[in-house]
Order: C-alpha cells, then sequence, then structure tokens
C-alpha cells in the first residue's frame, strides 16, 4: 500500500497544492508542516515552470515569482529533505513534463523517491505517453497519478483501470483556477471512476469555498485546492502561515462536515 | 501506445481535456484526407483563391551577382495574404468545416498566420480569435488591423516575454476552456500529433510543385533547398517530397538573433537540447533545469524557442542541415533581394535569402538553389526601417 492511500484514511481527504518557493523557499518549508497540522492530508508541491501552459493566471503568476527568485529543482529537493524531518504527511510532485524529462526522468525520480516523495503529476502527460514516466515510478515505488476531464467520457474505464495513488479528477475545462460554479457532470465522471478501480478520486480545479469543498467531498474520496491557496501565499507574502493555515482547516472541516 | 513519432520527437503531450478534441481531429484527418471531394474542394481554394500554384522564378540578376550556382526562387510570398500559411489554413479550415466546428482559434507571430486564419474564417464563415504577443501587436501593428478588418476578435497576450511562445501557450489554454465548437489552427508544423503530420501535407504543395517545375525548367533535381525554419511548416513543406532524394541537400535556416554565441538568439537546433513542450518531444532553447528559454530574433514569425519533431529528426539522422542566420545577416539580404530582384522578402524569409548568398558562390554554375520565399515582406519595412534608425509610420 503506497503513503498516499493513508491520505484518504482521515475521512474525505483534503489536498492542498502550493508552488515551491512563492514567497520562498524557507516559507514553503515552514508552510508544509503548517499545513499537515491543520489537516492537510495530502500536500502537492508545485515545481514552478517558466510556461505552465495548463494553469490560470494565479498559478502562473506563483510560477514566475518562484522563478524570479532562484528556484530551481535541486534546490526544492534539498527542501523536501528537511520538510521530511519535520512530517511524514504524504506529499506529490506537480510539475511539466520537461521539468523531469530535463532533469533525467530516471534521476529525477529516483531522487523523488530516494527523498520520501510519494507521487507525481505530470498534467502535460496523457494516457497515452505516461508509460515514459510511469514504467520509471513504479520501479521506485512512486505514484503516478492520472487526471480525467469533463471531455473524458470513453477514456475514464482505461485510464482509472491503470490508475495508483489517486485519481485527479478535473472538475471544469479550461485551466486551473477559482470558479464561482462547477457545473460539469461530476457524478457520472466518478461513476466511470468508481467502476473501473478500487483507487480513490480526488476533484480539482476551480473549488476555493469550505461550501465548495463540502459539495464536492459529498461526491469524491477527497478535495483539491490549489489557485486559492496560492493567492493566499501572494496576498500575504512571507506572513502567509498563519492565512494558509487557517483556510486549511476550515475546509478540511468542511471535507469533514459535508 | 505513444503515436505521431518522428524518430523519439514527437507524441502528444498535451493535457486530458484535449486528448478526445485531438482524437477526433486525427479521425477526421485520416478520413478526409484520402476523400476526393475534400481533395478537389482544397485543390480548387488553393488554386482559385489563394492563387497556387505558385511560381518558380529564376532569380538572375541575384544568380549573376554572387557568380555561382543558379538560383530559383519558389514564390510563396505570392499567395493570397503573402505567405505559405495559407496552404495550410485552407486545409485545416476546411477539416473544421467538415467535422462542424463553427469556431478557430489561433497563435500568430508576425501576423501572418493569423491574417491568413482569419483571412480562411472570412470567406467560410467561422467565428475566428486571434491570440498574439503583445511585443508582437507592436511590431506587426497593421497586420492587427488586417485581423480585425477580417472580422477575427484579437487578444494580445501580456505574459512572459509576450511573443509567439506566450501566444501558443494563450491559445492551448483557450481551447482547453471551450473546445466542442473550437478548432485550434495550429500554425507550423509543431504540437501534439497529429498537427505536425497535417501542418507538414498541408505545406508539402510546395514542394510538389516545387520538384515538377524544376524538372520542367531544368530537367533535373536541385542541388539544395534552402527554407527559413521556425517552428519549420514552410521549410518542412519545401523538403517534403525531396526527403526521399537524397543527392538533394535540404538547408534550414535558423534565427541566429545577436549571434548563438549571445542569450539573444532563437536558433533552436544550433542552441537547443531534447525536451518536451507545447505538445511534443523536439529539441528546445532551456536552461538546465528545463525552463523555456526567453528567445530573441528580429522576425517576429521565427522567434520561437522550439522546432517542429520532424525537422529535429531529420537533424538526428543527418538528412537536413540547419544553419544559423543573425538579425544582421537577414536585414542585409532583405535590402539585397529587394535592391537586385526588386523583390521584398519577409524578414522570416530573408534568413533563408541569407544562406543563399553564403552557398551559391561556394558552388558551381552549373549548380541549382532553391530558396523557399515564404512570404513577402512590406509588414516589415516599418521595424526594418527603424532597424537602420529610419522612423517612419505604417
Amino acid at each position: 500500500m503506497s503513503n498516499i492511500r493513508k491520505s484518504f484514511e482521515n475521512g474525505k481527504a483534503f489536498i492542498a497544492f502550493l508552488t515551491c518557493g512563492d514567497p520562498s523557499l524557507e516559507i514553503t518549508e515552514r508552510l508544509v508542516p503548517a499545513m499537515a497540522d491543520a489537516g492537510a492530508d495530502l500536500i502537492e508541491l508545485g515545481i514552478p515552470f517558466s510556461d505552465p501552459t495548463a494553469e490560470g493566471p494565479v498559478i502562473q503568476e506563483a510560477n514566475a515569482r518562484a522563478l524570479a527568485g532562484g528556484v530551481t529543482t535541486d534546490r526544492i529537493f534539498d527542501m523536501v529533505a528537511r520538510i521530511r524531518q519535520k512530517t511524514d504527511v504524504p506529499m506529490v510532485f506537480m510539475t511539466y513534463a520537461n521539468v523531469v524529462f530535463s532533469y533525467g526522468t530516471e534521476r529525477f525520480i529516483s531522487r523523488s523517491a530516494s527523498l520520501g516523495m510519494d507521487g507525481l503529476i505530470l498534467p502535460d502527460v496523457p494516457y497515452e505517453e505516461k508509460e515514459e514516466f510511469d514504467s520509471v515510478c513504479r520501479r521506485y515505488g512512486l505514484d503516478f497519478i492520472p487526471l480525467i476531464a469533463p471531455t473524458s467520457h470513453d477514456r475514464i474505464r482505461t485510464i482509472a483501470r491503470e490508475a495508483s495513488g489517486f485519481v485527479y479528477c478535473v472538475s471544469s475545462l479550461g485551466v486551473t483556477g477559482v470558479r464561482s460554479q462547477i457545473t460539469s457532470d461530476i457524478d457520472s465522471m466518478i461513476g466511470l471512476v468508481r467502476e473501473s478501480t478500487s483507487v480513490p478520486c480526488a476533484i480539482g480545479f476551480g473549488i476555493s469555498t469550505p461550501d465548495q469543498a463540502a459539495h464536492m467531498a459529498g461526491k469524491a474520496d477527497g478535495v483539491i485546492v490549489g489557485s486559492a491557496i496560492v493567492k493566499l501565499c501572494a496576498q500575504y507574502g512571507s506572513e502567509c502561515i498563519p492565512p494558509v493555515t487557517e483556510y486549511v482547516r476550515s475546509m478540511k472541516k468542511a471535507c469533514l462536515d459535508l | 501506445m505513444s503515436k505521431g513519432r518522428f524518430g523519439i520527437h514527437g507524441g502528444q503531450y498535451i493535457p486530458e481535456t484535449l486528448m478526445n478534441a485531438i482524437l477526433e481531429l486525427e479521425d477526421a484527418y485520416n478520413y478526409y484526407k484520402s476523400d476526393p471531394e475534400f481533395n478537389q474542394e482544397l485543390t480548387m481554394l488553393l488554386n482559385e483563391y489563394a492563387g497556387r500554384p505558385s511560381r518558380l522564378y529564376y532569380a538572375k540578376r541575384m544568380t549573376e551577382d554572387l557568380g555561382g550556382a543558379k538560383i530559383y526562387l519558389k514564390r510563396e510570398d505570392l499567395n493570397h495574404t503573402g505567405a505559405h500559411k495559407i496552404n495550410n489554413v485552407l486545409g485545416q479550415i476546411l477539416l473544421a468545416k467538415k467535422m462542424g466546428k463553427t469556431r478557430v482559434i489561433a497563435e500568430t507571430g508576425a501576423g501572418q498566420h493569423g491574417v491568413a486564419t482569419a483571412t480562411a474564417a472570412a470567406l467560410m464563415n467561422m467565428e475566428c480569435e486571434i491570440f498574439m504577443g503583445e511585443e508582437d501587436t507592436r511590431r506587426q501593428a497593421l497586420n492587427v488591423y488586417r485581423m480585425r478588418l477580417l472580422g477575427a476578435k484579437v487578444h494580445a497576450v501580456t505574459t512572459k516575454t509576450a511573443t509567439l511562445k506566450d501566444a501558443v501557450s494563450e491559445t492551448m489554454r483557450e481551447w482547453t476552456r471551450r473546445i466542442n465548437d473550437t478548432h485550434y489552427v495550429l500554425g507550423s508544423c509543431m504540437g501534439p500529433h497529429p498537427f505536425p503530420t497535417i501542418v507538414r501535407d498541408f505545406q508539402s504543395v510546395i514542394s510538389r510543385e516545387t520538384k515538377e517545375q524544376i524538372i520542367e525548367k531544368e530537367g533535373r533535381l536541385p542541388d539544395a533547398v534552402l527554407a527559413c525554419v521556425g517552428g519549420g511548416s514552410n521549410a518542412i513543406g519545401s523538403f517534403y517530397h525531396f526527403i526521399e532524394d537524397s543527392q538533394v541537400r535540404l538547408i534550414g535556416c535558423e534565427a541566429a538573433g545577436r549571434g548563438i554565441d549571445t542569450a539573444e538568439t532563437a536558433a533552436t537546433i544550433a542552441t537547443g537540447k531534447p525536451g518536451i513542450f507545447h505538445g511534443m518531444k523536439s529539441y528546445f532553447c532551456q536552461d538546465e533545469y528545463g525552463q523555456i528559454a526567453p528567445v530573441y530574433s528580429i522576425s517576429a514569425g521565427l522567434d520561437y524557442p522550439g522546432v517542429g519533431p520532424e525537422h529535429a529528426y531529420l537533424h538526428d539522422i543527418g538528412r537536413a542541415e540547419y544553419v544559423a542566420v543573425t538579425d544582421a545577416e537577414a536585414v542585409a539580404a532583405f535590402e539585397y533581394l529587394s535592391r537586385t530582384e526588386g523583390i521584398i522578402p519577409a524578414i522570416e524569409s530573408a534568413h533563408a535569402v541569407a544562406y543563399a548568398g553564403k552557398l551559391a558562390p561556394t558552388m558551381s554554375p552549373d549548380q541549382i538553389i532553391v530558396v523557399t520565399l515564404s512570404g513577402r515582406g512590406d509588414k516589415d519595412c516599418a521595424a526594418i526601417a527603424r532597424y537602420r534608425g529610419e522612423d517612419i509610420y505604417e
């Protein structure tokens, strides 16, 4: 059983994304254990990429700020080593294929595994291209997390059947970012996932309020929030730890209360 | 599993949200590419509307002046809308129409692809939105006006370097937002499969005609075919039917910007390394951590940090050569061809003209070079004047 399974053992999971190095790696390092203490069941560490084509403006800008601040993949690995001395919360990297490929796919994944990372999410690697990364992840005991989208339809079963870790269910068309309404037919997407796998299913893209979290937690095994957290980091800068932990606490509570 | 490979390059590295649209496009293309009715309609549009076949013109004065190989110019600049871009756009929009799409979106660098897309969208009564880097909307203000005149909505992309790369990223994002009724008319032989193949096939009309024309005029194949390379669509179109003729040198001319030993360059094959970006595996200008480089060229159409996967493959196997041409060399060639032949080339195409100027004198008069003039240079006059320190208004 992978570590990620543990994330789904405390009721509905709350999964928190942040961009490493925004506002600084030092804050990221302190933020991760604080978010875990506040109830985050799984942390997605975003490794910034110069041209994040699946992201909306909030995370695009966070990526740009982090890179301008001198963040690199190696400095993020060093930070993960320090974080792992403080918390055993399950963690996955979320980044783009070129960050992994250019580092050397095997070198990136083996280093991730040896530092205690649990999985990898690459939004620009669909099912057809996953073997190049998934085969290496399997060898090193990392879960390669697949995404499904409102346009996936007949692909959902195929993708879910080979899923490990969890299935990342993209709630809406478009890129990441806060939305006032989510109109996709989430129930039928999740129904198809459940028919095909026992791996848990978490919903992300567009979720920001406790009400939305409670609503989505009613449908899936977990809720993923990115842009709303990244927005708080942007707004409060180096003072972001208290508001982010407070936010995480309220979102986890919403997931549990339903 | 993985499809659309050229050696190790190509593939489909895109968000899941786009996958069914890409698969639908591939199915439609595979059906229509051998559908006689589709091909008849497309040929009619290319001939009657775009003005094909384009001329293969013997550049006598340039040949005599350089004193070496005979130079022919493949005049894609004479197509309707002034560049090779229309070949691909008419094909893709006709395909989109057959697929039941009612809206097209596209990126543009120099504006030529945007103008061609807006033109074909007007012709075929499709809604059209164009994404263009803000920096390029300034460099190519006239083309922005043209697109609006043709009924398209133009979005200035302000992210990052605000050039072609960012326009591609933003068009991809827009496609994930609205996909059911929308086709993304990718302008170069890049992006996820099937785009590199579709664009190459639609552009290969260039080399099909060149081959027939040169055999008719000279009774033999050329010794070298030259074309400029950004993403590489006019080059792959110019090369394609000559790939099988191993005696024909295929030479792609990349934009070196201020020089390949400076950071201000867009010469991907000279300075890039393998990577995965914008849906494909290929060569990209990037740093040691895979962050895509902010590239530079005087030419907005070549100002792109990657190259189409088929070019990456032709480079790997040594079938095509790729050379780098600086801003200064391209500007000199822009002026040279204007004075010598009375033809103002696009600054993109001037990169190929510049290399022809170096190559021809090293060859003998019984040898033949074909240079593809991918576009006309009217759009560049104001920018080149400014480069020469002359402040003129468009």
